[in-house]
């Protein structure tokens, strides 16, 4: 098959536009919101919140309103209790994380069995993006692009939150309004990319881009454009191959960004795999340039005489005392 | 989130002279330890005071009482004349913690740490303007630390990192500083520069509260000091509060005190003799060591020194 004939093949089809439109917005909001969540250590709080979300779908629609609303509900409730529970209760954050999303999807995956729906389950826990249909897009790209609009305006904020909370408390930023703020925000993203690789895969998307990105630079600004760029090429590449090999979308761009995570992980120029056993290996330095033990001191005439016999030491340690005099002496 | 309204008051704040009045504080740490007790003193503008003790005293818990880290379990803090929340939300307050609990590997420069300073100062999207960047390398060049700024935040040594942080605050330009043991880790050319910051800072009206173990600095640019001992024992001018009597109250015997006189350090009968208190640093002390410099100058004037001013010095 010919590189042209590969992109533009599938161009041909309405649902092939379509399923790339999404995937290139989720796989840019998601990218966005990874940066953070690497830094932050908060991976698992995007996979809690992730499975949480299963619930809400299916009680949004016994009630007849929007899925992503239902969605959104249970994952941010998903949030709120894990930070509840771990504030009232000795037990770590990861630990209580742990049991409130599993807890969540099993009761999730119990209404589903129970309650009559037009929804595949599959495409819930994996998407299914060759499905999506205008309007679905149109809602993606809204909730989205708002996402989108607001963590970029306010990345310099976020990331001191991250980086130093107890700085950014000092300097008057809100830091309540931060903390919950990034918990919607990635509710919003999560919930916003379900159509496209559903609630299993979506913490690929919210890792991959922000921990690939971290290997390649040393500056915040540019781990954002990295990982968007990444997610995004992954996001097309994945889409086309899976056209092309008929395979599932969602698991084609995962798999994707887990490649390109492979290959900076051992290339990446400052720190690579190889780049590190390169540096590990190099040779040492010449023996003749390695500093010999220091040259004892001329003996200082007249040290013990004088006054230091008058060293009054009220602390109690006299002995102590004349070390450190001594001990000074020998390191000048 | 800036509104005009926010703008004014933050303006009204600034204008206020900046002081610290701490009543009654009593802190009581989550498992039941009383760190402070009925601490109480007050301090105005244009002033550096030291704040002294052993180990555990409650310095430190003292700023985080002044920052609202910590809830007071009784008696208050105001700053400025106002509420320590309302305080820190308007910026007048900048902290440099005794340690700093961040993650190293973050992708963040130097210059970028310092310029989280500024984040009070700059508009909704945080972009930094002319002066913001002029206040970045000032702070940097004052802690001698611009040949670093392109550094990322891990790479660099612990009393450069110290140094960082130090910057930040200075960026800041909080009407109120605070310093929790800046100096330790520090070496001394920077810490005269810091010094020497602290001071152009006291003219311009500021007030700095710095904890610290150098006992030998503190009446070189102290002009107040609080001794803390899980209370304060004794607050007031450095002159008259800073005595043998209340250091030899605050330290107990943990305090190293020598004595130098006679006819071991100097030829004439001169009676007096010179006494050197130290906390923790163990003072470095020559003996019979050739003169170099006016002899006389030195027994006149130094009456409390410790290792560091003599490594400076000499
Ligand atoms: N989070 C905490 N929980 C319980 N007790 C604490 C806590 N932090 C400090 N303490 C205790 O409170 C006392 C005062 O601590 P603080 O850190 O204020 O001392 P410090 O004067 O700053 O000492 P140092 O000179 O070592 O910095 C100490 O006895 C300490 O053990
Ligand atoms: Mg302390």
């Amino acid at each position: 098959m010919d590189p042209i004939g590969f992109f533009s093949e599938p161009f041909a089809y309405d649902f092939m536009q379509r399923a790339l439109g999404m995937s290139l917005l989720v796989g840019a909001v998601c990218a966005v919101l990874s940066c953070y969540l690497v830094l932050k250590g908060w991976s698992l709080m995007g996979d809690a919140i992730s499975h949480a979300v299963l619930p809400g779908i299916v009680i949004a629609f016994v009630l007849g309103i929007p899925l992503a609303v239902g969605a959104f509900a249970a994952g941010l409730a998903c949030a709120l209790l894990t930070g509840y529970l771990k504030y009232n209760s000795r037990v770590k954050e990861d630990t209580v994380m742990g049991i409130v999303f599993s807890g969540m999807f099993g009761f999730g995956l119990v209404l589903f069995t129970k309650v009559e729906t037009d929804q595949h389950l599959n495409h819930i826990l994996f998407g299914n993006v060759l499905g999506v249909t205008t309007a679905d897009l149109i809602e993606t790209a809204i909730i989205a692009g708002g996402t989108l609009l607001v963590v970029l305006a306010k990345r310099r904020d976020l990331l001191l939150y991250c980086f130093d909370p107890n700085h950014a408390r000092a300097i008057g930023l809100p830091v309540n309004v931060l903390h919950y703020g990034l918990l919607v925000l990635l509710s919003l993203t999560i919930v916003s990319s379900i159509k496209a690789v559903g609630i299993i895969l979506v913490i690929a998307m919210l890792i991959a881009p922000g921990a690939t990105a971290y290997l390649l630079t040393d500056r915040f600004e540019r781990m954002l454009l990295i990982a968007v760029l990444v997610a995004c090429s992954a996001s097309v590449l994945g889409t086309f191959i899976s056209f092309h090999i008929d395979g599932a979308t969602g698991a084609c761009i995962v798999l994707v960004q887990a490649f390109f995570f492979l290959l900076v992980f051992l290339f990446s120029p400052k720190h690579g795999l190889l780049r590190l056993r390169e540096l590990r290996d190099q040779p040492g330095m010449p023996a003749g340039t390695i500093p010999g033990p220091a040259e004892p001191l001329p003996a200082l005439s007249g040290r013990t005489d004088g006054a230091l016999q008058q060293v009054v030491d009220q602390g109690g340690r006299p002995a102590d005392q004349h070390h450190a005099i001594e001990g000074r002496h020998g390191a000048e | 989130m800036m509104n005009r309204l926010d703008t004014v008051k933050r303006g009204e704040a600034v204008a206020r002279p900046a002081s610290i009045a701490v009543n009654d504080l009593t802190v009581t740490y989550p498992n039941g330890f009383t760190a402070v007790r009925d601490a109480s003193f007050e301090l105005g503008p244009g002033s550096i005071c030291a704040l002294v003790g052993v180990n555990g005293s409650g310095k430190s818990t003292v700023f985080k009482a002044i920052m609202g880290f910590v809830t007071p379990t009784a008696g208050q803090v105001r700053l400025c004349g106002l509420p320590v929340e309302k305080a820190i939300s308007q910026n007048i307050v900048a902290y440099v913690p005794q340690s700093e609990d961040v993650d190293w590997n973050f992708p963040v420069l130097v210059e970028d740490v310092v310029m989280m300073g500024r984040y009070g100062h700059m508009n909704f999207l945080r972009i930094p303007s002319k002066k913001d960047r002029l206040k970045v390398d000032e702070a940097l060049e004052r802690v001698n630390m611009s040949a670093y700024r392109k550094r990322q935040i891990g790479e660099l040594s612990g009393g450069q990192k110290k140094r960082v942080f130090l910057a930040r605050a200075l960026a800041q330009e909080g009407r109120i500083i605070l310093l929790d043991e800046p100096f330790t880790g520090i070496d001394v050319t920077t810490e005269t520069a810091i010094i020497n910051l602290l001071r152009d800072l006291r003219e311009a009206g500021h007030l700095m509260l710095v904890s610290t173990h150098n006992l030998g600095s503190v009446p070189d640019f102290c002009d107040q000091v609080v001794l803390l001992n899980r209370t304060v024992l004794a607050a007031g001018p450095t002159a008259s509060t800073f005595t043998q009597e209340n250091l030899e109250r605050t330290f107990g015997g943990v305090l190293r005190n020598f004595e130098l006189g006679g006819h071991a350090l100097h030829e004439d009968d001169d009676a007096r003799r010179i006494n050197v208190i130290t906390d923790d640093e163990r003072p470095l002390v020559f003996y019979g060591v050739k003169s170099r410099k006016k002899k006389n100058a030195k027994k006149q004037d130094a009456k409390k020194k410790t290792a560091k001013n003599q490594d400076a010095d000499q």
